[in-house]
């Protein structure tokens, strides 16, 4: 019997998003209702690690498609590839991990098999042979469930919203080898290359985030050199404050978040925000230093685990949602809390 | 040349959204030009200084989709156009798609469509990518620069921030092209631009102008809820210095076993 569930199992330069396998641990559980086993894709160049990979988290197949055209990812091929295959043996469901790649190889695929696609989902159900998705709408300020007539149902799973399942070394398969459904002259599209992004952890995946706010230049013990004018000046305080942020995040492993307003100020750039308008997170640990927490921040971040604040004003919103807080000055906090986790991490 | 922008009216960003009854409200908040469209629409008139010729803003709503159509009238673009039909009440977003590539071959000898990341409020994030397949057009999403984009030559090359930092993909125009915030802040509608757009006349166009059969929605969203209610204990942690108080919390961090 063919499988019904599919998994996109996305890659970067080689190496499998993680990410990949939450989604074949879903996928298994949607199996499990719905009948059939699980496929996994792997598209890419000299990849068939991966595709092992695949059956050791619990792929019951992979098909396997191995070419320079896939080395880097592109929507042009990998849709028309993932479109070919799924025409040809109508599966059911076909899962992505929600990231740049997914999303997009989504929204392609469905417009190729006329059906309806269900981005960032963190719940999953089965009623009545159907998946019902569950769906943080206005950056997680609601939830929606959405439901798909058509077939298959498309649906991009958020990243860290389902468990990665255990991976047995012993097991292992031989993946079905598929060919390109695209030739190199057409593709309308070249990567030309990549630069790194800046400063460590990813937000989107990051399992602690230690984030700053308008407060980060608030620190009247800072001298700034000489001949700055204000704005300038203001800049620089919030660099040393964002420092700080970036020692303890360093000590725990962490990414480093802002908030709008210290973005809009232009104390750290785009990728770091966190909010309605910026990165939507789910860390298990988020620490808050001087944010105050309008709603639009909280959107992003209000599903974290563990939140701490540090604020020197004790009115400030962001306390409601903190487990923990601490009333004052973010300068002497942070870094004893940096050195004090140092030690009790052993580092 | 010619360029699309692609606009959507939502909720401002600090509005209090609860679910009352089954039903989504916003209270008196505004609504407003999707905030990612801003910088859609900021783009395609930075393209238009260089370029000239026109940008031309589209939006598939009802009534309500005239402001965000106007602000952006406001911005600069040279025209608007509504797209309202009875059979659009509540599109997915391939209906949508396919609506606005139809739209987008009705006006014709577009060199390039711009679209903000996604909508705030159903965060969806696909109909570039969606639009760009229905019109076998290159889509380039989550673009952060523009290195190049020349209408003559057909070229396009840009930097998109993905997860992994940046990715430089080139490609031809005509292209699909969904923008990130790094992209620059959007103008603000000048005085003059604000008057012209209370006075815009706006066509609405129907699916028939369209000469698209009514689509329906594969998507259906059956129940919308508020978040569960998180019983969070907040703790203050004291001490009798910063020292003792960074001791303290970070006592409590251990505790929770997250690290």
């Amino acid at each position: 019997m063919a499988n019904k569930i599919w998994i996109f199992v996305d890659q970067f330069k080689g190496d499998a998003n993680k990410a990949s396998w939450e989604a074949i641990g879903a996928g298994k559980i949607l199996a499990g209702e719905l009948g059939g086993g699980v496929t996994a894709l792997v598209f890419g160049s000299q990849v068939e690690s991966i595709a092992q990979e695949a059956f050791q988290f619990g792929a019951d197949e992979v098909f396997y498609c191995d070419d320079a055209t896939l080395e880097d990812f592109r929507s042009e091929p990998y849709a028309a590839l993932l479109s070919k295959l799924a025409l040809q043996h109508e599966p059911e469901v076909v899962l992505f991990p929600t990231n740049a790649r997914g999303r997009e190889l989504a929204a392609m695929s469905a417009v190729d098999l006329k059906t309806g696609v269900m981005p960032d989902v963190t719940e999953l159900d089965v009623q009545d042979g159907s998946v019902v998705v569950t769906r943080p709408v206005y950056a997680g300020k609601l939830f929606s469930k959405a439901i798909c007539s058509t077939r298959p149902q498309i649906i991009t799973l958020r990243v860290r919203a389902f468990p990665i399942p255990e991976q047995d070394p012993g097991r292992a398969g031989t993946p079905t080898t598929v060919e390109p459904a695209l030739s190199e002259d057409e593709i309308p599209t070249n990567v030309v290359g990549y630069s790194q992004a800046e400063g460590g952890v990813s937000l989107a995946d990051a399992a602690v985030i230690v984030s700053g706010g308008r407060g980060v230049s608030n620190n009247p013990s800072l001298n700034p050199p000489e001949g700055m004018d204000n704005g300038e000046a203001e800049i620089w305080k919030a660099q040393q404050g964002f420092a700080l942020i970036a020692d303890l995040a360093e000590v725990l492993g962490a990414a480093v978040g802002a908030s709008r307003a210290a973005v809009d100020a232009g104390y750290i750039p785009y990728p770091h925000q966190v909010g309605q308008t910026g990165k939507v997170v789910s860390p298990d640990l988020y620490i808050a230093c001087g944010i105050s927490g309008a709603i639009q921040h909280q959107a992003g971040m209000r599903t974290s685990k563990v939140i701490v604040a540090i604020n020197k004003d004790p009115d400030a919103p962001i306390f409601k949602l903190a487990r923990y807080g601490v009333v004052g000055d973010l300068f002497e906090i942070v870094p004893t809390l940096t050195d004090s986790l140092k030690t009790k991490l052993g580092k | 040349m010619k360029s699309v922008v692609c606009v959507k009216h939502v909720p401002d960003t600090a509005a209090k959204v609860v679910v009352e009854d089954g039903e989504v409200t916003w209270g008196d908040a505004p609504l407003v030009i999707n905030p990612w469209d801003e910088y859609a629409v900021e783009t395609a008139l930075l393209q238009q200084e260089t370029h000239g010729g026109d940008v031309v803003v589209v939006s598939v709503g009802d009534e309500n989709a005239k402001e965000a159509l106007k602000h952006a009238l406001a911005m600069g673009c040279s025209e608007a156009i509504l797209i309202k039909d009875p059979n659009l009440s509540e599109p997915d977003s391939l209906v949508v798609s396919h609506v606005l590539a139809a739209a987008i071959r009705k006006i014709g000898e577009v060199d390039a469509v711009f679209l903000g990341k996604q909508a705030i409020d159903g965060d969806v994030g696909v109909t570039a990518a969606q639009t760009a397949r229905v019109l076998d057009w290159p889509a380039f999403t989550l673009v952060s620069a523009i290195t190049e984009f020349d209408p003559g030559s057909r070229k396009i090359r840009v930097e998109r921030s993905i997860e992994e930092g940046r990715q430089i993909l080139e490609g031809e125009l005509p292209a699909v092209i969904s923008v990130v915030k790094d992209i620059g802040e959007p103008r603000y509608p000048s005085f003059m631009g604000i008057r012209k757009a209370s006075r815009a006349n706006i066509p609405e166009w129907t699916l028939d102008d369209l000469n698209i059969e009514p689509l329906s929605s594969a998507v259906a969203w059956p129940e919308v809820m508020n978040p569960p209610i998180r019983e969070i204990t907040n703790e203050i942690i004291e001490g009798d210095s910063p020292q003792d108080i960074a001791d303290r919390l970070a006592d409590k961090i251990m505790e929770e076993k997250v690290l």
